[in-house]
């Protein structure tokens, strides 16, 4: 009997032997293509990850080694009045921004998908400003929203409107902002501009003999086929409002008209904290202040709720990895 | 069946042409909003020191020379041989550590690589700021901060939407064409070198250009690693300060912003079609 057995297992090992061969060797060949990566990943996001999660329970001034001081930066967030205005100041961002980019751009990439020629001139036009780095784009919107002699201004007067004093004012300082990053949104305009050009031709001819006007083809073809690419808009604009940072800091600094505009803490929110957003509070909190306990502890919750924006983005794409290969 | 529907829709010709107007006035305003902020930035950086920034929109007198001048002002070469220093070696970096990444998760099969694909999406949507105190501390403790090194190591190694955007460019090259390769007894490498590489040119070249304006944009970065140390900065650091700093005139400051595009705009121009590309494939599987 255990003759044969042995038998049998040495006519399975001969070939068994060669496949896990050359299986070990295809795994070797993956790891090698990946381990740049896999190092990569371990240095700058798995241990900055866990380490952040850890600082957040200590008290460190970078120079002194960190003391450990449990929940208290926690609860401290909420006797902090400046956390809660940050808090808001990102939420604002997080809806009237994520809500206004994503309108927005779709507005622009209708119209420009219906037009018949310049297609490509308009196309480009409208990207160009989203090359500009995004210190540059606030500044020339620094330019533009000059109070009461600024172009928009001049031009609001030919409608009789006293525009406010814009990035000096707290009402509309954020407003202001917004209509930096929604010139600068090129990018989805593109994405959705694509895919709104990737809707089936039939489609809309079936439609158009159902008697379905312009708007009512938008509306019942258009949307619902681009709705994913939608889905993906959101959330892109969702996890940009959360880490809006440098548009905030030139914004208030150059409206502050102060000398010292290295992101000085005098500067930052300018004005009355209305553009502290949550990483430009976090980022005064370490880097400013050097109570790095607190701002990892502001990372650990902003890392979790960027968290759950991408764990959306990510159930699509899952999704849509499924219907491929199924 | 053409000359069938012109004959049909003959009556509504009228409607056709003013849908045709405007459309097409809508897409002009569109073009004329977007570049108009440029065109007066442009001409606030050719006013004397005098009128920018008054009601004058309009330069009285035509300064070409202040394009010159702010190289005079402030050590502008300076910042930009740091800026070119940190793009042009983050992307070669790029480069040599996304391309077999990507190619990894496009063309080799193994069990994983889904889940790995989807670490590199959760990575690319961290904010930087989550991940900043303990990159920031292990730094300081190795005696990097006050450089541009910490900013420049990472992409030798790991750049999460380098590694996205090439395997969407790579995952469109047929599977029979490495195959082929295969066959021919290329081993992996050989057959991303000789195969994928070229075939993905494009989408190389729009990779490479997208991670080369990012760094170029860059405010963060520099602002957390060099704030301390202006002979470190790059261009757009130094313009976030160009004002206080250098006790500049706006005309001058709009200059330097004006300056500071160039090389995307130059980019741009050659590359569009690939950029495009690039774009949308960011967005096409969401």
């Amino acid at each position: 009997m255990t003759a044969t057995l042995e038998r049998v297992d040495v006519v399975r090992t001969a070939p068994a032997k060669g496949r896990s061969r050359a299986r070990t060797r295809h795994r070797l060949t993956v790891l090698a293509f990946l381990a740049p990566a896999i190092l990569g990943f371990a240095l700058f996001f798995g241990y900055p990850l866990i380490a952040t999660i850890g600082f957040s329970f200590t008290r460190y001034d970078l120079i002194n080694p960190p003391e450990w001081v449990g929940g208290e930066n926690y609860a401290y967030m909420f006797a902090d009045p400046l956390f809660r205005t940050a808090v808001y100041n990102t939420l604002w961002f997080v809806v009237v921004l994520t809500a206004a980019r994503v309108v927005f751009a779709l507005g622009v990439a209708s119209v420009i998908a219906r037009l018949k020629s310049g297609v490509g001139l308009v196309r480009t036009l409208c990207y160009l400003p989203s090359l500009a780095p995004p210190v540059a784009a606030t500044l020339v919107f620094f330019l533009v929203m000059r109070p009461n002699e600024g172009p928009l201004d001049a031009f609001l007067g030919w409608f009789g409107i006293e525009g406010p004093l814009w990035f000096a004012d707290p009402v509309w300082a954020k407003p202001g902002i917004a209509a930096v990053v929604l010139w600068v949104s090129g990018d989805l305009m593109i994405i959705l501009l694509a895919a709104i050009l990737d809707v089936p031709q039939e489609q809309y001819e079936a439609a158009e003999l159902d008697g379905a006007g312009p708007v009512r083809r938008w509306w019942h073809v258009t949307l619902p086929s681009i709705s994913p690419v939608l889905v993906f808009g959101v959330v892109n604009s969702i996890i940009l409002a959360l880490q809006l940072f440098t548009q905030a800091v030139v914004a208030g600094s150059a409206a502050s008209g102060s000398a010292d505009v290295t992101g000085s803490t005098k500067v930052l929110g300018f004005p009355e904290n209305s553009t502290l957003t949550f990483p430009v509070w976090l980022y005064t909190q370490g880097f400013r202040y050097f109570d790095m306990g607190y701002a990892a502890a502001m990372a650990t919750v902003l890392f979790v709720i960027s968290f759950a924006a991408t764990a959306v983005l990510v159930q699509r794409m899952r999704k849509a990895t499924h219907q491929e290969q199924s | 069946m053409t000359a069938a529907v012109g004959v049909r829709e003959r009556p509504f010709a009228w409607r056709k042409t003013v849908d045709w107007v405007a459309v097409h006035s809508l897409g002009l305003a569109l073009g004329l909003m977007f570049t108009l902020p440029i065109v007066f930035v442009f001409l606030t950086a050719v006013m004397s020191d005098g009128q920018a920034f008054t009601e004058d929109l309009w330069p009285r007198e035509w300064h070409w020379g202040n394009f010159l001048e702010v190289f005079e002002r402030a050590p502008l070469l300076k910042y930009l041989g740091n800026s070119l220093l940190y793009s042009s070696l983050a992307t070669a970096g790029m480069l040599i550590s996304s391309i077999p990444a990507a190619y990894a998760l496009a063309k080799l099969r193994w069990r994983g690589r889904n889940v790995v694909f989807l670490l590199v999406v959760g990575a690319m949507m961290l904010p930087p700021q989550v991940v900043a105190v303990p990159l920031y501390d292990t730094w300081s403790s190795l005696g990097l901060t006050g450089t541009l090194w910490p900013l420049i190591a990472p992409y030798f190694l790991f750049d999460a939407f380098s590694i996205f955007l090439l395997r969407q460019f790579i995952l469109t090259i047929p599977q029979s064409y490495v195959d082929a390769a295969r066959v021919d007894g290329c081993g992996e490498f050989q057959a991303m070198l000789r195969i994928v590489v070229p075939m993905a040119r494009p989408g190389i070249a729009a990779t490479a250009l997208f991670c080369f304006l990012y760094t170029w944009n860059d405010y963060f970065g520099p602002l957390l690693y060099t704030s301390e140390k202006p002979d470190q900065w790059t261009l757009s650091l130094a313009l976030s300060t160009f004002k206080g700093m250098h006790h500049v005139q706006w005309n001058l400051a709009m200059a330097v912003t004006l300056l500071i595009m160039v090389p995307a705009v130059v980019l741009f121009a050659f590359a569009q079609r690939s950029f495009v590309k690039g774009i949308t494939f960011t967005g096409v599987k969401g």
